[in-house]
């Protein structure tokens, strides 16, 4: 009995240095205590402040992208082998659910070239499934397998250009990761702690979508209108009108009419940056790939004195005259402040997105509410613990002491795991404590009872001490195991807030055994050790 | 000290009044929410745009009211907080029918509150309203002119020490006076007098804003309902698995009926639904299953003890036992949750008033409705085995007295 009360305790003291390291650390003065817990209690963004925003990509946009893309391939192959098409054209979609159905539509092969035509695509365009219209019409679409894998690369793309964005400003802490159970939501999450103004992320994730470089055909006009109606009522084909970005709140509308396939798309910008011409005037210089360089060389050096433009999510932010031929290297200059040339360099530097990506959901908390409701929590914790710990010393005396003694250490090895885990503290989460802690009171009270009515019934200290948490175990485990039950199911169906009630109550709840049954039992039997006799329990 | 020592009251003898009195309370809900036109969703739930405001004084609504209407289209809302810690406190709510208002809602009600009660045209900062680094910035060249030249460290230090005394309850995100920052470290004659000649102190701050497209609400709200059906559904299986089928049934009737009731009272009292509020439905859940099985588990061993007993003062008696431990655990848990009501803040307003009703109704569910509906049945099956022996013919057990049996353990 002695030997096995020392192993006991010496488990229950190995545990308690355990989670008081996990929360603190090894400090060597106050503050660096403090800061430690605070290191180590990470507080989620609806306690501390920030921003958390959830954005849908556009994956239909990355399938229409590729379809086109093979268009071009495409026709070229058919040149080179003497085939005719009548047309090619790939079809919209407005929403992420109907990328299944984007698809190419090849019009106008001859009966005769049937098979040239079925040989050419079978043999160089292995990952799409070709059918027949009908005797001269074909559609072009991804296998489902390789549609899958574009839809998956794109939104993990997106995640890898949202993020280097983000660290473009400079902050500390931030999470991109995906959102959603079912990987058909597309949707990715954005944690921001402590930016409470999220116009300026938004304003390079959000807006700054898609990025290309296109010819200026035309422009500027004041307004769209009057852009249409420079050109008759109708823009000509192939052509796009862009707005460009407004700078002060009073510059006038300035519309410009572009060419509506990019010169250059973003994913082909390889470096971007800010800095002065001999003349002390801002610019910005950039690189391209080789491909885009061979293209951009080609095209520029057939469109001197034409007019470019830089294009995010159709809206122009910079417009430039080409001045030579520019390859893998050129310079937009003449920008107005370091502000627009340090911006556009971002822009250019950041690459493209793979897709449009839309706000879903949008929420930023002061860094004063977090500090207010940690405040209120705070009290509102310390004044419903006082009073717990009031009414069970009042109501049990001595061992009412052992239940808070065990109470307390609950606490500190939930605290202690949500460190380890390197779990986040949410208000759901202390939804989940308060819930721990309830069900702690629960099992010490349960227990206590049973032993009460032990003794009331004529046994001895012992034998009632040993009855009562003998008969209280089972009770014990059904509760625990029907809240554990509870839990994995909201965490396997559940989504953000759900979840983390759930990964705390389990904590909790395994915690709360190990307290209320295996710690008070050993406070218990440690002051009942040697004391067979012992007529009256302070109970 | 013990309140209850062998108490013997006849609880399942006084059921009806209880369970007539939580039909009336579930009807009276589902009342109020059909004349309210369904349940009333917080922002996470149906979307929409949602601003928490903290003015200095006392806000005029109307004046907010209007001025909001006035710019934005849609059905809007203005309405203050009845927590006594959030009195000066108002929430700006307007409507979104589609994803792309996202980043207009937010701009034009920013414009609203700065153009009725800022003064948008002093071309100063709205130092209530602004963030470190628009501090930074609009301080720096100031500074330099004023002859307190700081570096771009020194110059974060002192913008980071202003928010964090700007944000520190008890002035929480809100000064009235300049003055105030005098204590701030750093602080110097020269920085105050370019902090006055830059900025400008409007009479309140925005403490959160919260946009969620009506999509993903829908969305979040199919999440967290069918969440709590499955997690319904496992207690279910497990009770029936360790207990009778009839128990888990009973038991999750009583939770069911706790929830219902709860969202029931939220309607009448105009509470909004939202995810936190999820959270604590969660947790009565939780909290009213944990005491219907403390009462079964008696119920299970007091089968193995007593076998000449009726169900009926069976069951009574181990509520009876039970009793103490019923009324100290739900009596201990309500301290704490109505400190987090009282004390806790507007932003867990919601969370203990559910867990308020909760503690309550998830109390007095085990014993008036959990227990009653085992017992129905078991009085039922009795009596169809004794009217009808036809019916029954084969060769039964008295199965459903007898202790469950798994109980042997």
């Amino acid at each position: 009995m002695k030997t096995n009360l020392k192993w006991r305790a010496g488990v229950i003291v190995a545990t308690i240095l355990l989670c008081v390291f996990g929360i603190f650390g090894i400090p060597k003065s106050g503050a660096e205590l403090k800061d430690n817990f605070s290191k180590n209690i990470r507080l989620g963004l609806d306690l501390k402040g920030g921003t958390h925003l959830v954005m849908q990509v556009q994956v239909q946009d990355a399938v229409k992208a590729d379809l086109e893309q093979t268009a071009e391939r495409l026709k070229d192959d058919l040149r080179k082998q003497n085939l005719t098409y009548g047309s090619m054209d790939v079809n919209e979609a407005a929403r992420p659910e109907d990328a299944d159905k984007v698809m190419l539509t090849i019009k106008g092969i001859p009966a005769a070239q049937t098979s040239a035509f079925r040989s050419v695509v079978s043999e160089h365009y292995p990952s799409y499934i070709l059918t027949a219209q009908n005797s001269t019409d074909y559609t072009m679409q991804l296998k489902p397998t390789d549609l899958l894998n574009l839809k998956g690369d794109t939104v993990k793309r997106a995640i890898d250009t949202i993020g280097n964005r983000i660290d473009q400003l400079g902050l500390a802490e931030k999470s991109v990761q995906p959102y959603g159970q079912s990987s058909s939501t597309y949707q990715i999450l954005i944690q921001l702690p402590g930016v409470d103004d999220p116009a300026r992320a938004k304003e390079l994730i959000g807006t700054a979508a898609v990025l290309e470089i296109d010819d200026v055909k035309d422009g500027p006009y004041s307004s769209r209108e009057d852009g249409i109606a420079k050109h008759g009522g109708i823009l000509p084909l192939g052509t796009k009108l862009a707005r460009m970005k407004p700078r002060g709140a009073n510059e006038g509308e300035q519309w410009y009419l572009l060419g509506k396939t990019p010169v250059v798309s973003g994913s082909e910008m390889r470096n971007a940056r800010a800095g002065q011409d001999e003349f002390r005037k801002w610019e910005t210089s950039f690189t391209l790939s080789q491909e885009g360089g061979r293209r951009f060389g080609r095209y520029t050096e057939a469109n001197i004195g034409n007019r470019l433009a830089v294009v995010l999510d159709n809206q122009i932010v910079s417009v430039a005259t080409i001045q030579a031929r520019i390859e893998d290297s050129g310079r937009i200059t003449g920008l107005g402040s370091e502000d627009e040339a340090v911006d556009l360099s971002r822009y250019l530097r950041s690459g493209s997105l793979p897709a449009r990506v839309t706000t879903d959901e949008e929420r930023s908390i002061g860094p004063s509410l977090g500090a207010d409701s940690i405040h209120q929590g705070l009290i509102a914790g310390i004044a419903g613990l006082l009073a717990v710990v009031t009414a069970m010393l009042l109501y049990y005396k001595r061992s009412g002491a052992n239940a808070v003694l065990a109470l307390v250490l609950n606490t500190v090895i939930l605290l202690a795991a949500v460190s380890y885990f390197h779990a986040v503290l949410t208000l759901p989460g202390i939804a989940g404590i308060i819930l721990t802690i309830g069900m702690a009171v629960d099992s010490n009270v349960l227990i206590f009872e049973r032993i009460r009515e032990e003794l009331r019934s004529g046994k001895s200290v012992i034998a009632a001490v040993d009855a009562g948490f003998g008969k209280a175990w089972w009770t014990i485990v059904d509760t625990h195991v029907t809240t554990v039950v509870s839990c994995a199911f909201l965490f396997l169906f559940g989504e953000g807030p759900v979840r983390g009630f759930a990964v705390t109550l389990v904590i909790g709840l395994i915690a709360n055994v190990f307290t209320a049954v295996f710690v008070s039992r050993t406070i218990f039997d440690w002051e009942l050790a040697g004391r067979r006799q012992l007529q009256e329990l302070s109970i | 000290m013990e309140l209850f020592k062998n108490t013997n009251f006849d609880f399942l003898g006084k059921k009806w009044p209880f369970i007539i009195a939580s039909l009336v309370l579930t009807v009276a809900g589902f009342g109020s929410i059909l004349l309210q036109g369904g349940i009333r969703f917080g922002i996470d739930f149906k979307g929409g745009a949602l601003m928490t405001v903290k003015f200095a004084d006392k806000p005029n609504l109307e004046k907010i009211r209007s001025a909001v209407n006035a710019r934005i289209q849609g059905e809007n809302t203005v309405q203050n907080f009845t927590d006594p810690n959030a009195k000066d406190q108002v929430e700006i709510g307007t409507e979104m029918k589609d994803e792309k208002q996202l980043n207009l809602n937010r701009k034009a009600m920013e414009d609203v509150l700065a153009s009725t009660f800022g003064q948008p045209n002093s071309s100063k900062l709205d130092f209530n309203n602004a963030s470190q680094q628009s501090v930074v910035e609009r301080l720096r060249d100031p500074l330099a002119r004023n002859g307190v030249p700081m570096s771009d460290q020194q110059l974060q230090t002192l913008a980071k020490n202003l928010m964090d005394f700007r944000d520190t309850p008890p002035r929480s995100g809100l000064i009235t006076d300049f003055d105030q920052l005098s204590n701030v470290p750093g602080m110097n004659a020269g920085i105050m007098n370019t902090l006055k000649q830059e900025c400008y102190l409007s009479p309140y701050h925005i403490l959160q804003t919260q946009m969620v497209g009506p999509k993903v609400g829908a969305e979040l709200r199919n999440k967290a309902v069918y969440a709590t059906l499955y997690a319904l559904a496992g207690m279910l299986v497990y009770i029936a698995f360790r207990f009778e089928w009839i128990y888990g049934f009973g038991a999750v009737i009583a939770v069911f009926h706790d929830t219902l009731i709860t969202i029931g009272l939220f309607s009448i009292f105009h509470e909004e639904i939202s995810m936190t509020v999820i959270a604590a439905l969660l947790t009565l859940v939780g909290y009213s299953m944990n005491d219907t099985i403390v009462i079964f588990d008696r119920i299970r061993e007091n089968l193995k003890i007593l076998r000449r007993e009726p169900l009926e003062s069976l069951m009574n008696k181990s509520i009876n036992q039970t009793l103490s431990r019923t009324i100290m655990t739900s009596g201990l848990t309500f301290l704490t949750v109505i400190a987090l009501f009282l004390f806790g803040g507007p932003v867990l307003h919601g969370f203990s008033f559910a867990l308020v009703c909760g503690i309550i109704v998830g109390t007095y569910s085990s014993v008036f409705i959990a227990c009653p509906i085992v017992l129905f049945w078991h009085n039922y099956s009795d009596k169809r085995r004794k009217v009808a022996p036809v019916m029954a013919a084969a060769p039964r057990t008295d199965a459903g007295r007898k202790s469950p049996s798994r109980a042997a353990k």
